[in-house]
């Protein structure tokens, strides 16, 4: 099934592609690569923990919040004179310090998470705007713009890309190779099953969504350095689309399944069809519109999919398990 | 509260709570009290706060809130959530402008269109919600990105000035009725008066509660649950587009930016007003005063010599306390109910 | 299968009400099955007009088959349904509540954030002019519907927040709203306190005397001689006895429920060894209090009692699920509170819960990956996991229990009953326990899986693990336990050696008479009704 989305995910890929090439001779350029796939970074990056939080059966709503607070503290500090090696850590804690109270109150305090995120998706807007109001910092150094901007030397590879791809790497490990990903399915699958079999299901909680606030403000520091400025309102709808790409990716919304391979190239088919409808001339803004489709598309055909499925099982005889739990009992040997 | 019942005593088990559950499984009451508290502390700092003037500026600006969250509220009962209304109030403001500077259609008639938008809008989010089975969050998050797509490519760059549109047609914003009950005010008690009725003494509104309460209870009684929903969700489209045209008559000057991130203001006054995001409960009213307060809210903070920056951290705050409120409340009432059974 | 009904009378006319009035349901050679299990089997039963019938039985007995039946969530693969001698189909629940049915019940269906007023009137709300709803009438209704029950209710406000009881009496309210000429009432005092149960009853006769039928489905004997005019006992699916209750003595009923063999494993005797774990005093509020036992290397210690006595919620406190409030757990000695099931574990305590599918397994997991679910971090303590260690664990000890599978790679949601449970039970082998916990190991599974479920308690208690077995299956606790603990009432009732007990001793203490009295002297007006009526 899953395995199944991810070769339609490919064949969406190489479609995009192939419309893209069509429609631009610019299109299959190392230089428009580098492009494309830079401006989507910040997204691809948050939508890693985003991935494990929707697989543990939560959301984060405030990570597009977070990146912008992480800009705003990082334009103060720079304003203020703090350097740069001091006021990247601290913008991390910060993003630590959000994804724990989000965790905290989800986890410990029992709320749903889709109404805490979107509470602390106005907090942590209105701190960045407290911090730094309306203006934009941006006399930042060229050493940090080169992480948003530059490339590995001697080749297109943006420095974001190669972030992205040792997060997706490392994320994609911790949740299909080691127990502690086991540990998010299950919660995601049978949070109650979970914890009676001794899975700290608070603490994972927790930390996924520390992950998720760290990782936002990460975003936030490379949009910055890509943006050479630092401003309250960076990252504003960033949440929408950092959604659009993991339920794009496979991942169910309600949670228990999903993959980090999936996630990843459905970052890769989104930013393909933006630039492939930029270089069509079709402006950001009207873009939205097929993000949109791409987004309730993304639920609508798993879910056809799978009920066409069963009904076909259905005729041919139906290997499927009752689902009267009753009807389960085993053939009785004598 | 009851008497001690006949046969043993225990009829009349209603938990009474310490005040402040009281208080609080009063919302409506005890918003209103803290916004004359609230009130009363702020024209200590700021005696422009109760002018008669400023209140009635600020309540016209909320009326438009309140109605959008009234629609709100309704979908949020049925356990379910709609983030797209902003873009369709947006669409709804467009069109609306464009039409009349166009001269497509007289005043009425661009009303009319209006508010057909954003049911036609809100049918659409109904039949993703209901018949596609794709989660509201995600539904219309979806439809949220669509709407506003679509509200800029009718907008493109153009933008209406107020001169385009028909002279007069600003005014309801800016009328008060025997000189001192605005218009839009009176159209915003107008909807909550019709939509308490609904909800309060209707079989859909009863209906509207049970599915977001019990929905397997609710199956098992033969409720329509898919019919309630859409119904909602159309409803909620449809007072959008309500909030949409009055939209235009507040601001008279109208692009296709029109009502960008007010999605978070309206679901925040539903919070605040006490309808819980777990459905089943709460009520329209309490919307539309959560939608007052942080009207309010919004107002006072320049006075008390806030920035305007201050109000989306304010707004977050709101909502995270609001909604812890709703959950201590529950929790106690849980505790009671298993320590009253332990005597 | 089609055997004729053996020793039931209930096709034999009744002494009263035989020709000029028919029964209020006649039911004739009702079958269900689920599967492979024989639900009910060719049941009759008559409920007459103005009665209040007793149906009794163990679990597994068929009582809730029967309820599901005239509650129209369930159609009987055969037989007849007359009511008030008209042949009926029940197509549905609302096609059975617009027949006249109501069902209460032990945790009532109703809607949390309504009013009392409303929850009552769901569906068929006085209206006013213009078709809304007239709130007035809705609520004096509503206070008098409760007026004549007997009771005084705020029907102002909202469900949530009410007891079990309160929220009984309103489905009880809501079937006199709608007329009911039938009442079933499903265990409805599981949960109910003895003030509770009074009320309830008081309120059941009345309604009896207003000439409803009422069909009160319990295993709590007392109760039902309390309040039953006649009674019924099931037994494996099938009707033992229909009898009315003053011509029975709670031996006899008893000795009706129980009166099954079940070929069970043999325990194999095991030498017992040091204590383990020593409890006393605990206590949880609103859910058991003075509860105190050891349990000692190979010892199996049986847990009797009916459902909610208070049996799973020990286990809960014992396993770090729940907190205590008062009391002591002793382990190997030492004092031990465990904030959590992992704190538990590490302690060496495993529990089986009594949900299989919402707390055992988590059903589109394969079997290697529930198996190993909570010794993940013992078995990849580098994090990484190693597909073939994992499938060698699950291998090990699936193996070990037999369990039915192609592989330990198939999904667990796609195994039997049984199999589901021995996954389960690997899961918590694998956690190399010391004090195993089972909730209700056999419940849902065939004779066959049941057997070698008994086989492998057996096996794990000669191996030196301390075991707990709750169960409500008589025989099985009769035959696997070295010494059994009944509770009542969130209380231990009794301790009853495994050569002394027999299931009629078990269920005496179980439903609240004295411990260890010989059935036989106990007399036929039960002490319930001995402590006098609350109905005034």
């Amino acid at each position: 099934m899953l395995a199944r989305w991810e070769t339609l995910l490919v064949l969406a890929l190489i479609g995009l592609v192939a419309l893209g090439a069509s429609l631009s001779p610019f299109f299959l350029t190392a230089g428009n690569f580098s492009n494309l796939i830079a401006a989507l970074m910040e997204v691809a990056i948050m939508a890693m923990p985003m991935t494990l939080i929707i697989v543990a059966g939560e959301i984060d709503l405030s990570v597009e919040s977070m990146a912008g607070l992480s800009s705003a503290i990082l334009g103060f500090l720079w304003a203020a004179g703090v350097p740069l090696t001091i006021g990247i850590p601290v913008v991390l804690v910060v993003g630590a310090l959000g994804g724990l109270l989000n965790g905290l109150i989800v986890a410990r305090g029992g709320l749903p998470s889709l109404v805490v995120t979107l509470g602390t998706l106005a907090l942590f807007r209105g701190m960045a705007l407290i911090v730094l109001g309306p203006r934009g910092v941006s006399d930042f150094p060229t050493a940090f713009t080169q992480l948003g901007f530059g490339h590995v030397p001697g080749t297109l590879i943006p420095w974001p890309f190669v972030i992205f791809i040792s997060l997706a790497l490392v994320l994609g490990i911790v949740l299909h190779r080691t127990w502690v990903g086991r540990q998010v399915f299950a919660i995601g699958k049978n949070a109650e099953t979970a914890r009676f079999s001794g899975v700290r299901v608070t603490r994972v909680r927790i930390s996924l969504f520390v992950l998720s606030g760290m990782v936002a403000s990460l975003a936030g520091v490379i949009l910055t350095s890509r943006l050479s400025s630092a401003r309250a309102d960076a990252g504003s709808g960033m949440t929408l689309t950092v959604a659009t790409v993991v339920l794009l990716g496979g991942v169910n919304i309600f949670g228990g399944s999903g993959t980090i391979p999936g996630v990843a190239l459905a970052v890769l088919c989104v930013a393909v069809m933006q630039n492939a409808l930029r270089l069509a001339s079709v402006t950001v803004e009207v873009q939205s519109i097929a993000l949109g489709l791409l987004l309730i598309l993304s639920v609508v055909i798993p879910t056809f999919a799978h009920q066409a499925r069963s009904a076909v099982d259905r005729v041919r005889g139906g290997r499927h398990p009752p689902a009267d739990p009753v009807a389960r009992g085993e053939a009785a040997p004598s | 509260m009851a008497e001690p019942a006949v046969a043993a005593g225990l009829g009349a088990a209603r938990p009474r709570g310490s005040w402040v559950s009281a208080f609080a499984r009063q919302r409506e009451l005890s918003l209103v009290a803290i916004m004359v508290v609230l009130g009363a502390l702020v024209s200590i700092a700021a005696p422009q706060f109760l002018t008669f003037s400023n209140i009635t500026a600020v309540a016209v600006l909320a009326s438009i809130y309140a109605i959008a969250s009234v629609g709100e509220a309704l979908v949020v009962i049925t356990r379910n959530i709609d983030l797209s209304v902003e873009a369709t109030i947006g669409v709804v403001a467009y069109c609306v402008a464009s039409v009349l500077e166009r001269h497509v259609f007289d005043a009425p008639a661009a009303i009319a269109l209006g508010i057909g938008i954003g049911l036609v809008l809100g049918m659409a989010n109904g039949v993703i919600v209901t018949l596609l089975r794709v989660p509201s969050i995600v539904a219309t998050l979806g439809t949220l990105s669509i709407f506003r797509g679509l509200d800029y490519v009718i907008a493109g760059s153009h933008q209406v000035p107020l001169a385009g549109l028909p002279p007069g047609f600003t005014d309801p914003a800016r009328t008060n009725l025997f000189g001192v009950l605005p218009v839009f005010v009176l159209v915003a008690l107008g909807v909550v008066v019709l939509g308490t009725i609904i909800l309060r003494s209707t079989r859909f509104g009863r209906q509207v509660y049970a599915v977001g309460s019990n929905p397997e209870a609710a199956a098992i009684l033969g409720i329509p649950a898919r019919l309630v929903e859409f119904a909602a969700f159309s409803v909620c489209g449809l007072l959008a587009g309500v909030a949409g045209v009055m939209w235009v008559m507040f601001f008279g000057t109208i692009n296709g930016t029109a009502g960008t991130g007010i999605v978070l203001s309206i679901v925040a006054a539903v919070v605040v007003g006490g309808v819980s995001t777990l459905g089943g409960s709460g009520t329209i009213a309490g919307a539309a005063l959560g939608a007052l307060f942080l009207g309010f809210t919004a107002n006072a903070l320049p006075l008390v010599g806030l920035s305007q920056f201050w109000l989306q951290a304010i707004y977050g705050l709101v909502i995270l306390v609001a909604v812890s409120v709703d959950a201590i409340i529950l929790r106690r009432l849980q505790r009671a109910t298993a320590e009253r059974r332990a005597r | 299968m089609t055997m004729l009904p053996t020793a039931a009378p209930s096709t034999s006319p009744e002494p009263d009400g035989t020709t000029a009035v028919p029964p209020r349901i006649q039911l004739r050679g009702i079958s269900k099955r689920f599967a492979a299990t024989q639900a009910l089997a060719d049941v009759s039963l008559d409920l007459l007009q103005g009665e209040v019938h007793g149906l009794v039985g163990e679990n597994g007995a068929g009582k809730s088959t029967l309820v599901k039946i005239l509650a129209g969530v369930h159609q009987p693969d055969g037989g007849t349904i007359r009511l008030d001698g008209e042949e009926t189909q029940i197509h549905g629940p609302a096609h059975s509540r617009s027949l006249g049915i109501a069902v209460v019940h032990q945790e009532p269906r109703l809607f949390p954030d309504l009013t009392v007023a409303e929850n009552v009137f769901i569906g068929h709300a006085p209206t006013g002019r213009f078709g809304s709803i007239d709130w007035g009438g809705t609520r004096s209704r509503a206070e008098g519907l409760f007026r004549e029950l007997g009771v005084q209710v705020d029907v102002g406000a909202p469900v949530r927040g009410l007891s079990m009881a309160d929220q009984q009496l309103i489905e009880i309210a809501k079937s006199l709203s709608l007329e009911a000429r039938v009442l079933i009432l499903d265990e409805p005092t599981a949960s109910l306190s003895a003030h509770e149960v009074d009320r309830l009853f008081t309120i059941v006769r009345r309604l009896r005397d207003r000439g409803v039928s009422i069909l009160f489905v319990s295993h709590r004997l007392d109760e039902v001689f309390a309040l039953c005019d006649r009674a019924t006992v099931f037994r494996d699916g099938r009707h033992v006895v229909t009898m009315a209750t003053g011509a029975l003595t709670t031996a006899d009923l008893v000795r009706h429920m129980v009166g099954r063999t079940v070929s069970l494993f043999p325990k194999v005797e095991t030498p017992i060894g040091d204590v383990l774990l020593e409890v006393s005093g605990l206590a949880r509020v609103g859910e058991f209090r003075e509860v105190g036992f050891t349990v000692r290397a190979g010892e199996i210690v049986g847990f009797a009692g009916l459902v909610g006595a208070g049996r799973t919620e020990v286990a809960r406190v014992l396993f770090g699920i729940d907190q205590r409030d008062g009391g002591e757990v002793r382990l190997h000695g030492q004092p031990v509170r465990f904030a959590s099931p992992s704190a538990a574990m590490h302690a060496g305590i495993a529990y089986l819960p009594e949900d299989r599918h919402q707390e055992g397994l988590v059903g589109d997991f394969t079997i290697a990956q529930n198996v190993t679910l909570p010794i993940l971090p013992r078995l990849f303590p580098r994090l990484l996991m190693r597909a073939s260690a994992e499938r060698r664990v699950a291998h090990e000890f699936t193996h070990q229990l037999n369990v039915r599978m192609t592989g330990v790679d198939q999904l667990v949601g796609a195994l039997s009953g049984g199999n589901q449970q021995k996954v389960v039970l690997a899961k918590w082998l694998a956690s190399r326990p010391r004090i195993l916990i089972l909730d209700e190991p056999t419940r849902g599974i065939d004779i066959g899986a049941k057997v070698e479920v008994h086989r492998i308690i057996s096996e794990l208690a000669a191996s030196g693990l301390g075991i707990i077995l709750i169960s409500s299956d008589l025989p099985e606790v009769l035959a696997m336990s070295d010494r059994i603990l009944v509770f009542h009432e969130g209380r231990i009732t009794a301790e009853i050696s495994h050569d002394q007990a027999t299931q009629e001793r078990v269920m005496f203490a179980a439903t609240g008479n004295l411990a260890g009295d010989d059935p036989s002297p106990v007399p036929g007006v039960p002490s319930h009704e001995a402590g006098g009526p609350v109905d005034g």
